[in-house]
């Protein structure tokens, strides 16, 4: 009986880390080329209601999550012009990120609310390994969105470390100087990945809404998109850890839930409260752990590059 | 080894960015109000491109917050707690400490300062309304002081930090409305017994408006006169202008850190303390429409100016009001934030006109 | 046109805001030669290398490279023009490996990278021209000089034959400075125009076939290095005579007023940066500290300044004991510290003169009335430094960013004066200045040593030791090398300590 709740947990919080995880690979995959993009969390909300608006008015949850996909990515191009173009300070073009994704998504779901999906991302069990004991159902359960993560998180090991263009990345966020001195483009590096994060952001917001919860509710992201950027910092920027990471942080949601139901009378309030505070205990050990360590955030993080700096 | 193309010649305009050297106090004063110009023309096109009367709907937001009377004091009560965590904000921004806790801290501040209405109503007015003052005050001091210990001490990045304490706050406060402290007489509503009288900020004439904006004013003042004319202001300010020129210069960083939060989140309990004293009366689910929010674009629109805060407030203040009144024709209070949203992308955009000078060149290249 | 001239830029200009940097500049480089851009700081050579290897675009002006017009619009067009170039602050992505920074922006390594394959490549590179490196370590594991070679290989590596290097001794000692100049002998001599950027005329006339002198951003001429001399050279740099200061007093030191004792401190990355040093300082001395760049000066005046930790030993100022207090503690103490990064940390860049000054002064009881600042009072100082001190600035207000490097080094100097100090570090003091802002910090410097102050002076410049500093001390990874009287020991015998010899040691 014992073995059963740890096994369902731990599918939860695969579950329930899905969305962070898509959230933390694209904010280190912006914050790798030096630029820092909180609107994650405005981000996952438009791609949460653009995936579920079109998936309503069209029947089709691929659709959806495309639309998803172009509404992250529309939204991260603005901070993308406004940071490396305009140089804007980045922490607050985020912010204002966060609260226009806020305010369009409450704007556009308005006429959303209570309506139930048609169709949503469905529990896809592989055939064969979803039968191996412990592992099967743990991790082979899951619908297509958890499986493609599975993969993302290799091929985007894979590009970091051992691409020319991961190289490059890498190099513009760590000196972008050096990196224009030898002809990289910094402008359109940062361009690209700034946007590839934010559409990937957008996938973790289409899947609260059409896979998770599945429906659409305001606010439904509750503050991931802001967990999703500790956890970049708690992963070192490196998209293994970002998955081991985006697991934990799922666990400590979904044991929320179990506790309940298990009986333990703690208020919710107090049970809500969990990943947050969560959150902030993780971000002071692992920012502990990065002086400690020596490693730490791209050397240009923040800082808009201008060529003709003097 | 190939060589490179060589130019013909062009004729045309080339448009380069050149740095400036100073800023004309000109471009300071128009990016702030050409953003909100630009705002609202992008807004119009959204409304119009989902089927609403763009004209219509300024028109209507406009009309209830400034129309009347009874307009404008709704936009002054909702000034009050925009100033108050505007200036919160600001300050804390001043040391590049980003504090988005604000909302939170008033929360905790709301929090504190109806304990004491609760649980010891029976004081009379004088004492019991300072002692709200002080509860509030403290209640968001020390939620703002909270965050800043890891970050004072361990360097921990304060935007997440202050920003999970928000969702904590708030769901203390849920915590308390939903349970312990609801109202046994309030239908099953999230909300407290009413507070007695003595509890009660008063009010100017028959408006809403409460003694708070008094606090507001004040605190503009004082923020103002300490910036500029006091050490501890200087400190604030260098630390916050070159961290290592400060440190060279003897300054104490971690000190600072930990005492300009402590105003900030004081600030912002003060704005708390002010909405459950001065209009709901009682402490209660969603005492605040996100105005720990949107001080941080009041904050930078006014450029972390005090002055200019006040009149900033008054705007948003306007804005949230208009954004009730258009709610009547099935639009929601979220649009208001949108227009919020892209205000502050515009302000952040044209900022680059007080760094950068446009330059049209003609020729080649 | 000569069918060897590889470079030739005609008629350059270049502004930025408030500086003209180059005015109606001329410039060539033939096949085969060392050719040395002289002048001195500020007079535009950086910037006119800048604009040839696509960085900065001029205002006017031609480039032809190999007999055909070009114009660069970003690096990357230069570097497939073949041009190379080392700069003083290199552009090496730290925690990258040799290797990896040499392929970054090649075209050759292709989609996946071939690890292997480029470090082979490197390794024969480095063998042909006695440039050693291992194509695996991490450029942060490197020394300066170690770091310098990677560059150099990296213009190699790219098959640049037009190589430019921004100031390459100055992080070296002057025994590596030797092998630099014969590595660069080597590839001119296979066909490349080699040309170095610096302002310091011993190495133009050891190493350059020719010589272009620029002044104040306007091309002043071009000399071969057989038909000229160092006094003519320095005419053209300087548009006058000069006679430089130096000490020529009575070395009359008095009570000692630093004393480090076994001084142990770490660096930024957590590695021992001073190991067991001791230092004195007296009254009316001026302590000369040498060593190549990056051995633990700027540690050693954080300690003494009470910026950095320090993990064990003694630091007494004025017979009082400070052991890891605070900044202000030095302050109080009668500290005045010049820093080596004066907009980083001597300054405000973004705040006017009178907020710079207030940095030492609003803590003052006769600068605040109660609890407010004295405004006024705080000008009016200001007001009487800036005449004081010859401080030129567009108006008591504007930024000190828009202060030229002599000024900014006028104003930051005045202000640490102003307090009397008894103790003054003085890091890296002249770096980028003029040669008229260099007399007068010079001259400062040596009034202060006479009215009984005791100065730490950190410099890379053996010239301005040599010509200020009463005893030099040599720092070499951290350690005291030795201590000796100027007047007792030769260039030679410090350049050797620079390079990890023990005073007094024998070389074999």
């Amino acid at each position: 009986m014992e073995n059963s709740i740890v096994l369902s947990i731990m599918a939860a919080a695969i579950i329930a880390g899905t969305p962070l995880l898509y959230a933390a690979l694209g904010e280190i995959l912006a914050e790798r080329s030096g630029v820092l993009n909180l609107g994650v969390e405005g981000m996952m909300l438009a791609g949460a209601v653009s995936g579920f608006m079109v998936t309503v008015m069209s029947g089709n949850n691929w659709l959806g999550l495309i639309f998803a996909i172009l509404a992250g990515g529309f939204m991260a191009l603005i901070h993308a012009f406004l940071c490396v173009t305009l140089k804007a300070n980045q922490v607050v073009s985020g912010l204002a990120l966060t609260i226009f994704g806020t305010g369009v998504s409450g704007y556009l779901g308005k006429s959303l609310i209570g309506i139930p999906a048609p169709v949503t991302f469905e529990k896809i069990p592989i055939p064969v390994l979803a039968k191996i004991p412990v592992l099967g159902p743990v991790l082979f359960n899951h619908d297509a969105l958890v499986y493609i993560s599975y993969i993302l998180v290799p091929l985007i090991w894979f590009f970091l470390y051992r691409t020319n263009a991961g190289l490059k990345l890498r190099s513009v966020g760590e000196n972008p100087a050096a990196a224009d001195a030898v002809g990289v483009n910094v402008f359109l590096t940062r361009y690209v990945y700034v946007i590839v994060g934010g559409m990937l952001a957008g996938i973790g917001g289409a899947y609260l809404s059409l896979a998770y919860a599945p429906t659409w509710l305001e606010h439904m992201t509750a503050g991931r998109g802001w967990i999703a950027v500790a956890l970049v910092i708690f992963a070192v920027w490196d998209p293994v850890r970002a998955l081991i990471g985006a697991y934990i942080f799922g666990g400590v949601d979904a044991l929320g839930f179990r506790l309940q139901a298990m009986g333990i009378m703690i208020p919710s309030f107090f049970l809500k409260m969990l990943p947050y505070i969560f959150t902030i205990v993780v971000l002071i050990l692992a920012t502990r752990e990065t002086h400690k360590k020596r490693v730490g955030a791209p050397g240009s993080l923040t800082l808009p590059y201008d060529r003709e700096e003097r | 080894m190939s060589v490179p193309q060589i130019a013909k010649k062009e004729q045309g305009f080339r448009v380069t960015l050149e740095k400036r050297g100073t800023t004309p106090y000109l471009i300071h004063f128009l990016v702030p109000v050409s953003s909100v110009v630009a705002a609202l023309l992008v807004g119009a096109i959204f409304l119009k491109a989902t089927g609403h009367s763009p004209l219509e709907i300024y028109a209507m937001m406009f009309d209830g917050a400034f129309g009347s009377m009874y307009g404008i004091s709704e936009t002054i009560v909702k000034a009050i707690p925009l100033m108050l965590t505007g200036l919160g904000v600001s300050i804390a921004f001043r040391m590049l400490l980003w504090n988005i806790g604000a909302e939170g801290q008033l929360y905790m501040g709301a929090f504190a300062a109806s304990w004491v209405a609760l649980f010891a109503p029976d004081m009379p007015g004088y004492i019991m309304l300072p002692l709200m003052f002080i509860a509030g005050f403290l209640g968001g001091a020390l939620w703002g002081l909270l965050p800043a210990i890891p970050r004072a001490f361990l360097g921990v990045n304060e935007t997440i930090t202050t920003l999970m304490l928000n969702y904590v706050a708030i769901l203390w406060v849920d915590y308390l409305v939903y349970g312990p402290w609801k109202d046994p007489k309030g239908f099953n509503f999230p909300l407290t017994a009413p507070f007695r009288d003595s509890a009660s900020l008063p009010t100017f004439g028959n408006s809403r408006v409460h003694l708070g904006l008094l606090f507001a004013l004040a605190a503009v003042v004082i923020v103002y006169v300490l910036l500029k004319h006091t050490r501890w202001g200087y400190e604030i300010r260098i630390i916050g202008e070159s961290q290592n020129a400060a440190r060279y210069a003897g300054m104490n960083i971690g000190k600072n850190i930990l005492l300009v939060m402590l105003l900030s989140g004081g600030l912002a309990g003060l704005a708390g303390m002010a909405e459950v004293s001065g209009i709901t009366h009682r402490l209660q689910h969603g005492i605040s429409s996100g105005y720990g929010y949107t001080a941080i674009i009041i904050a930078w629109l006014s450029k972390l100016n005090p002055w200019a805060i006040i009149i900033v407030s008054f705007l948003f203040g306007g804005l949230l009001v208009g954004g009730f009144s258009i709610q009547t024709s099935g639009l929601p209070s979220a649009t208001v934030f949108m227009l919020q949203g892209l205000i502050l992308f515009f302000v952040l955009g044209g900022e680059i006109l007080t760094r950068y000078r446009i330059k049209l060149q003609r020729g080649r290249k | 046109m000569a069918d060897s001239t590889l470079v030739s830029m005609r008629g350059i200009t270049k502004t930025f805001p408030g500086v003209l940097a180059n005015s109606d500049v001329n410039f060539e480089a033939k096949k085969g030669e060392i050719h040395a851009l002289l002048g001195e700081n500020g007079a535009g050579k950086s910037t006119l290398m800048n604009i040839l290897t696509g960085l900065y675009r001029p205002d006017e002006g031609e480039i032809w490279i190999k007999g055909e017009k070009v114009v660069f619009r970003s690096p990357k067009e230069a570097i497939a023009a073949g041009i190379g170039m080392v700069h003083q602050h290199f552009r090496l992505v730290q925690p990258f490996t040799v290797a990896e920074n040499l392929i970054l922006g090649s075209p050759r390594p292709g989609r996946i990278l071939n690890m292997k394959q480029v470090e082979k490549e490197i390794t024969s590179i480095s063998k042909k021209f006695g440039l050693e490196v291992d194509p695996r370590a991490k450029i942060w594991q490197l020394s300066v000089g170690e770091q310098q070679r990677v560059e150099i290989i990296k213009m190699l590596y790219r098959g640049a034959d037009i190589l430019i290097l921004d100031e390459p001794t100055a992080v070296l000692t002057p025994q590596e400075v030797k092998e630099l100049f014969k590595t660069l002998r080597m590839m001119a001599d296979e066909g490349r125009a080699v040309i170095i950027i610096t302002h310091k005329l011993h190495e133009v006339m050891a190493v350059a076939d020719r010589v272009t002198v620029l002044r104040g951003g306007k091309y002043i001429g071009t000399v071969n290095k057989k038909e000229t001399t160092k006094q003519e050279l320095t005419k053209m740099m300087v548009g006058r005579e000069i006679e430089l200061s130096s000490n020529q007093d009575d070395y009359n030191p008095g009570e000692d007023v630093l004393i480090l004792e076994n001084i142990n401190a770490l660096n930024d990355k957590g590695y021992p940066a001073l190991k067991n040093v001791n230092l004195t300082v007296k009254e009316g001395e001026i302590l000369g500290i040498a060593g190549v760049a990056g051995n633990g000066q700027r540690e050693l005046a954080e300690v003494v300044t009470g910026l950095r930790e320090i993990q064990s030993g003694t630091l007494k100022i004025n017979s009082k004991q400070y052991c890891n207090c605070s900044p202000l503690e030095i302050i109080d103490a009668g500290v005045a510290h010049i820093p080596e990064d004066r907009l980083g940390m001597g300054l405000v860049p973004s705040l006017g003169a009178v907020e710079n000054i207030m940095l030492k002064e609003y803590r003052k009881k006769e600068m605040n009335k109660g609890l407010f600042l004295n405004h006024k009072l705080l000008k009016k100082k200001t007001g009487e430094l800036i005449e004081e001190f010859g401080v030129k600035t567009a108006s008591i207000d504007s930024p000190v960013k828009l202060m030229s490097g002599g000024n900014l080094q006028r104003l930051l100097i005045a202000r640490e004066i102003s307090c009397q100090p008894k103790f003054i570090v003085a890091s890296y003091p002249v770096r980028g200045l003029d040669v008229g802002a260099i007399e007068a910090v010079h001259r400062i410097l040596l009034e202060q040593r006479k009215a009984g102050a005791a100065i730490l002076l950190i410099s890379e410049d053996l010239e301005e030791i040599f010509a200020l500093a009463d005893r030099i001390a040599v720092l070499y990874e951290g350690e005291v090398m030795g201590v000796i009287r100027t007047p007792e020991t030769t260039v030679e015998e410090i350049g050797l300590m620079m390079a990890g010899s023990r005073e007094g040691e024998k070389v074999s």
